[in-house]
């Protein structure tokens, strides 16, 4: 790893649900840090608390302790509208992400306008362009696009404020098998071009083995492991756990 | 193979709508016997309207036409609607997706268990309890009093979904449809789930028809695939060979496939070619 200030740092990150007896600890005592230009992947089952980690980087999940950096700089309890041009976040189910009821255009428009951009109008089409949609998508509903458009509408919507790290949450997973060889390829065309860094949680360890460097596997809220794309493929886990998911997985 | 349990010949589910009709099955024909049959293919090629169309839980203005479905030798769609009620659950069960919309969510277990076997049978009410315990057993359920005392949101997906196939499975079908019932697990649930389907099954020599997007988990589980495309059978294979599949569009769903062992820089995007959708469809009658 070179010297630079790494993209995103965890330390010691705890999250948690409810009060007292209700009370429960969706991650405990998380570490991590992502590079710049690094792609990194949490696996694990539901309720392992991958998703919780993303939410509460993005502040979805307000009751958060420890310390996460951005490029260095410590996350503030109340996130300035900068942060937000820094980090972007792609939800899985890119038919509950999307107003039904506002077309791509206003969409995406209401984006740049939040982010004090001028120039709408060539940003919109270039967004477009960018997620491989082209200009006939701009005018359309939700509910005229297929799974897979809505997703790049999505992805479109999450490059708006040109952030540098971007947060996917199961991608895919709301996708057939040849929709997602697409997502998949334009997400890497994005990072290659932008110099994005990605950190992306998923289930599907072959998924995960395609987009990313190294990974965190997570069981009941703590990280077991860090593992490299090369001890994955290789089957190199040393935790039981892990060496159980990539056993029922493959 | 002797007689196949199931025979469907020439299948068509056809919808009316504002721009002429859509057909979502186009004359599909296969068999089933004691077998496990997997249908896979994208969202909208038509495999759970198959599986519906058997059942004819098709709801108008939705139409089912075919040349015929035997159910052992009886021809489904001529029968009337209340001796179809006598068929479904009895003789054929489906499994759902999602156990969550599947199961009454203000009713126990227990007493779901218990009406879905009554219906079908004159057990007495505790005749029918021990019965429902020895089920949820079967299916790996620990502590099957308390779970039958339990409503369903107390319930993991997991074991939704082995309290469905319980339910299915008591008044002892001939075959079980299962629709996707392992997408909404967990991968390392999702083979238990399957274990204990698989199980069963082959103990009681049912036949199964499992229909789902996942190629590699269908050629794992199962004897011989139907693959569907735009409401078509354009390969029928055994599952074991699925990987030498010739197909175009089989072979681009495979490919689209990210591997571990096999590292690329970028997926192949499935082409579509328009005459995959108009070619007629294969059998898959044996």
């Amino acid at each position: 790893m070179s010297g630079a200030t790494p993209m995103l740092e965890v330390e010691n990150l705890d999250v948690w649900f409810g009060l007292g007896r209700d009370r429960v600890d969706a991650v405990k005592s998380a570490s991590f840090s992502v590079e710049q230009g690094e792609s990194f992947g949490l696996v694990g089952e539901s309720g392992s608390g991958k998703s919780t980690i993303l939410r509460a980087i993005t502040g979805l999940a307000p009751d958060w302790s420890g310390s996460l950096k951005v490029a260095g700089e410590p996350i503030p309890r109340k996130r300035p509208k900068s942060f937000f041009k820094k980090v972007q976040m792609v939800f899985q189910d890119p038919y509950a992400s999307l107003h039904p009821r506002q077309s791509v255009d206003r969409v995406l428009g209401e984006t740049l306008r939040l982010h004090g951009f001028s120039n709408i109008d060539n940003r919109v089409k270039r967004l477009l362009d960018d997620v491989g949609l082209g200009q006939a998508f701009r005018f359309r509903y939700p509910h005229q696009l297929s799974g897979g458009q809505r997703q790049r509408v999505a992805i479109a919507r999450a490059l708006a404020p040109e952030p540098k790290l971007l947060l996917l949450d199961e991608p895919t997973s709301a996708l057939d098998v040849s929709v997602q060889a697409e997502i998949l390829n334009l997400l890497a065309d994005l990072r290659a071009e932008h110099g994005l860094t990605y950190l992306m949680v998923s289930h599907d360890l072959s998924v995960v083995g395609h987009m990313c460097n190294r990974l965190a596997v997570m069981k009941d809220g703590e990280i077991v492991e860090i593992l490299s794309v090369e001890d994955l493929r290789t089957r190199n886990a040393r935790h039981e756990y892990s060496r159980h998911l990539l056993d029922a997985s493959l | 193979m002797a007689d196949p349990l199931l025979d469907v010949e020439d299948l068509w589910v056809r919808f009316p709508s504002r721009h002429g009709t859509f057909d979502a099955v186009r004359g599909v024909s296969f068999t089933l016997g004691r077998e496990r049959l997997g249908i896979v293919g994208e969202s909208g090629s038509g495999k759970s309207m198959t599986g519906r169309a058997i059942l004819r839980l098709i709801r108008p203005p939705g139409q089912v036409e075919a040349k015929h479905v035997l159910l052992d030798g009886e021809n489904l769609l001529e029968k009337s609607e209340r001796d179809m009620r006598a068929v479904r659950g009895q003789r054929i069960s489906m499994v759902m997706q999602d156990p969550k919309f599947s199961l009454n969510p203000v009713m126990t277990i227990g007493a779901q268990i218990i009406e879905a076997y009554r219906l079908h049978s004159k057990a007495s009410k505790s005749a029918a309890y021990t019965k429902a315990i020895e089920m949820l057993e079967a299916v790996s359920i620990r502590d099957p009093e308390r779970v039958m005392r339990a409503y369903p949101h107390e319930m993991s997906g997991g074991m939704g979904q082995r309290i469905m196939i319980a339910m299915m499975l008591i008044p002892n079908p001939e075959i079980l449809i299962a629709d996707e019932p392992t997408s909404a697990l967990d991968v390392s649930v999702q083979r238990q789930v399957l274990d204990i389907m698989d199980k069963l099954v082959k103990e009681r020599g049912m036949g199964l028809i499992f229909i789902s997007h996942d190629l590699n988990l269908v050629a794992d589980f199962c004897d011989r695939v139907l693959i569907m495309y735009s409401g078509r059978i354009v390969e029928v294979c055994d599952a074991d060979k699925l990987q030498e599949a010739k197909h175009p569009y089989t072979r681009g769903l495979l490919n689209s496939l990210p591997h571990l062992d096999a590292p690329r820089e970028r997926l192949d995007v499935l082409k579509r070619e328009d005459e995959w959708a108009l070619a007629p469809s294969v059998s898959g009658r044996i």
